[in-house]
């Protein structure tokens, strides 16, 4: 037999080499009641367990499977997706074809879309589709996949990727499908090939039993002859050896090319971000936004909730330093019930540190939950928005009457070291003035509030520039404090990642730097090419 | 606030309109859609929006007809805001807006 090749659209990198699974439809049987009442009330059921389901998968799930999982049960959570369903069902039509008839109207919608990300939905709204039919029927409808294959269908379910293991490799090769699909982006997530839009795959007579996945060309090759066999085994072997080299270059620390070490630190929004990785490809962690808590919570967190993620983290990082930033609502980060919505120009308002020393109460919690977790690791509290010594000097008499209170309670506690972010030029201007433990520079702030542009709006964008000689002299500045105070001073913002600035950031005699971990290989390299 | 009949009160309230243009990179999709109908199901007011300053105006506390909307990025969503809380409401929606619902 002829070995086929097919082009399609590369949806996630890789290359993969597996038997083929292909992934049918069952259609579920289902006996329907002519009681318009039974079928309207077995959809409901079907419905709420549908999205029972799917709550449950969220309590063990993170980062994007969470955010899609959350987004099916929005939908379902909403009335508007199975009006028109129970109207039909009113006319005596059964519940599983009521509700099919409505979706594929939904569906159809989404197919029908001029923007590519929305065609991609119809997806999830098919797998939305089908759980509440396997629920109507009392059967399980959701595909299960053997680890290692190469899974070919017209299209993916984020729920079937996720009900499959693909720690043993596999890829997915679809007829059609989306590079915007929910599940091209778990599979991008997971590092499993993926190619779409392949067109038709039809056979004649057997189907293949193997399958090449090239998520690099976005070329797939069913029953490859023993040739193209061999020479794809021979790249994937070159390619696995480049991973596993720059992977080896994550790990090694950041010099120049001079020989200057360069500390790289992390900025993560909270544990999940640390989820599979290895502790070794950074000096620690420079910063923990914890407006999350906040978000998560409804409401302002518990001492005790936030206790333990700040402890989660510092056991991750088991020993490196972690700075973690008090409360950073108000601007663009509303936090219901605790920032004003009131003003026209929030970046010039009740934000950051103001908001904390404005609701001593809430900044209280955090304080406390702060000094019991610096007991357990090496952690530094940082205080964004800081514009003038008093708040600094406000703030650490909190922190100074919160960690005496825990201990005269016997609670374990420490006092960690309290810094500064330099956002607001003022601070960059006179940081000698701030008794900080150590410096943060905010590089978006910095930037906006130097420039008095903001980067969201698109007819100032160009003016918004980290690269621009001021914004560069009070970022050198700041760094000359810190030396002569003999405190460390970090870059936090975007402009740490950006490898296009890296050479001026170092020229500025910058030594410590805070990214995104998808950004610390990156940067090292980069790290790697500067002589200063 | 009020002790008075809410209903009637409600009727008296004139709608507060804003807009903002959809700056987060694939425009008014899952994520966001998910972000700002739970944002304006924080708000008793009836918050609507549209692709257009006169409308068609959908609800914007419904996932699923916010997504119909299909609003792509570059676009100017509308917002028409009428209840107690108008004011706190559409400046909460509006926030997300601008900040690109946290997304870069």
């Amino acid at each position: 037999m002829a070995e086929i090749h097919l082009n399609g659209l590369i949806a996630s990198p890789g290359l993969a080499i597996g038997p083929v699974t292909m992934l049918t439809t069952t259609v579920a049987r289902r006996t329907a009641s002519d009681n318009p009442t039974q079928e309207a009330t077995a959809l409901r059921v079907a419905i709420e367990s549908a999205r029972t389901e799917i709550a449950e998968q969220i309590k063990t799930s993170r980062g994007e499977v969470a955010d899609i999982l959350e987004f099916q049960v929005a939908m379902l959570e909403d009335d508007a997706l199975a009006d028109p369903a129970y109207g039909v069902i009113s006319q005596g039509v059964a519940a599983d074809h009521a509700w099919r008839l409505a979706l594929n109207v939904e569906i159809d919608g989404y197919r029908a879309a001029e923007d590519e990300y929305f065609r991609a939905r119809a997806a999830d709204i098919v797998d939305i589709r089908d759980r509440v039919l396997a629920h109507l029927s009392g059967v399980d409808t959701v595909a299960r996949i053997a680890g290692g294959s190469i899974v070919t269908a017209d299209d993916i379910t984020p729920s079937a990727f996720l009900a499959a293991d693909w720690s043993q490799g596999g890829a997915i090769a679809l007829a059609a499908g989306s590079p915007s699909s929910h599940a091209a982006m778990l599979a991008r997530g997971r590092g499993t090939p993926m190619v779409v839009g392949l067109g038709p795959l039809s056979w004649s007579g057997q189907p293949p039993s193997l399958a090449l996945v090239d998520g690099d060309a976005g070329t797939v090759i069913f029953d490859p002859e023993p040739e193209t066999r061999r020479l794809f085994e021979l790249r994937m072997a070159a390619a696995n050896a480049a991973r596993i080299a720059a992977d080896a270059g994550r790990f090694a620390p950041a010099c120049t090319a001079d020989g200057r070490r360069i500390a790289v630190l992390l900025n993560i929004a909270g544990p999940d971000d640390l989820a599979g990785l290895d502790p070794a490809i950074c000096d620690g962690i420079g910063l923990v936004r914890t407006e999350f808590l906040f978000e998560v919570s409804q409401g302002l967190p518990e001492e005790d909730a936030q206790y333990a993620v700040y402890r989660r983290i510092l056991d991750w990082t088991q020993g490196k330093p972690v700075t973690i930033r008090t409360l950073d609502a108000g601007g663009d980060k509303p936090i219901a019930g605790l920032t004003t919505d009131s003003e026209r120009n929030p970046f010039l308002g009740l934000r950051g540190i103001r908001l904390s020393l404005a609701r001593p109460e809430v900044f209280r919690v955090q304080l406390r939950a702060l000094c019991r977790a610096a007991a357990h690791g090496t952690l530094k509290v940082m205080l964004p928005m800081i514009a003038v010594p008093s708040e600094l000097e406000r703030a650490g008499d909190m922190l100074d009457a919160e960690f005496a209170a825990l201990r005269t309670q016997g609670i374990a506690c420490a006092r960690p070291p309290l810094g500064i972010m330099v956002e607001v030029p003022a601070a960059a201007l006179c940081a000698e003035d701030f008794g900080a433990a150590f410096y943060s520079i905010g590089s978006n702030d910095l930037t906006q509030y130097t420039m008095a542009a903001g980067r969201d709006i698109g007819a100032v964008a160009d003016l918004n520039d980290t690269a621009n000689a001021a914004v560069l002299a009070l970022i050198a500045r700041t760094v000359e404090v810190g030396r002569k105070r003999g405190v460390e001073v970090s870059l936090c913002g975007d402009a740490a990642a950006d490898t296009r600035l890296t050479t001026a950031l170092l020229a500025t005699g910058l030594t410590t730097f805070s990214v995104s971990p998808i950004a610390v290989a990156r940067l090292k390299a980069a790290v790697a090419g500067v002589t200063t | 606030m009020h002790d008075g009949n809410v209903t009637r009160a409600a009727q008296t309230f004139v709608p507060l309109t804003a807009s903002a243009v959809l700056v987060n990179k694939v425009g008014l999709h899952a994520r966001p859609s998910v972000k700002l109908t739970q944002c304006a199901k924080g708000f008793a007011a009836k918050i609507e929006l549209a692709l257009a300053a006169g409308g068609p105006w959908t609800d914007a506390k419904s996932p699923v007809k916010v997504m119909r909307v299909k609003a792509p990025q570059g676009a100017t969503l509308h917002f028409r805001v009428t209840g107690s809380d108008a004011k706190a409401a559409l400046a909460a929606v509006l926030a997300l807006v601008h900040d690109g619902f946290g997304e870069a």
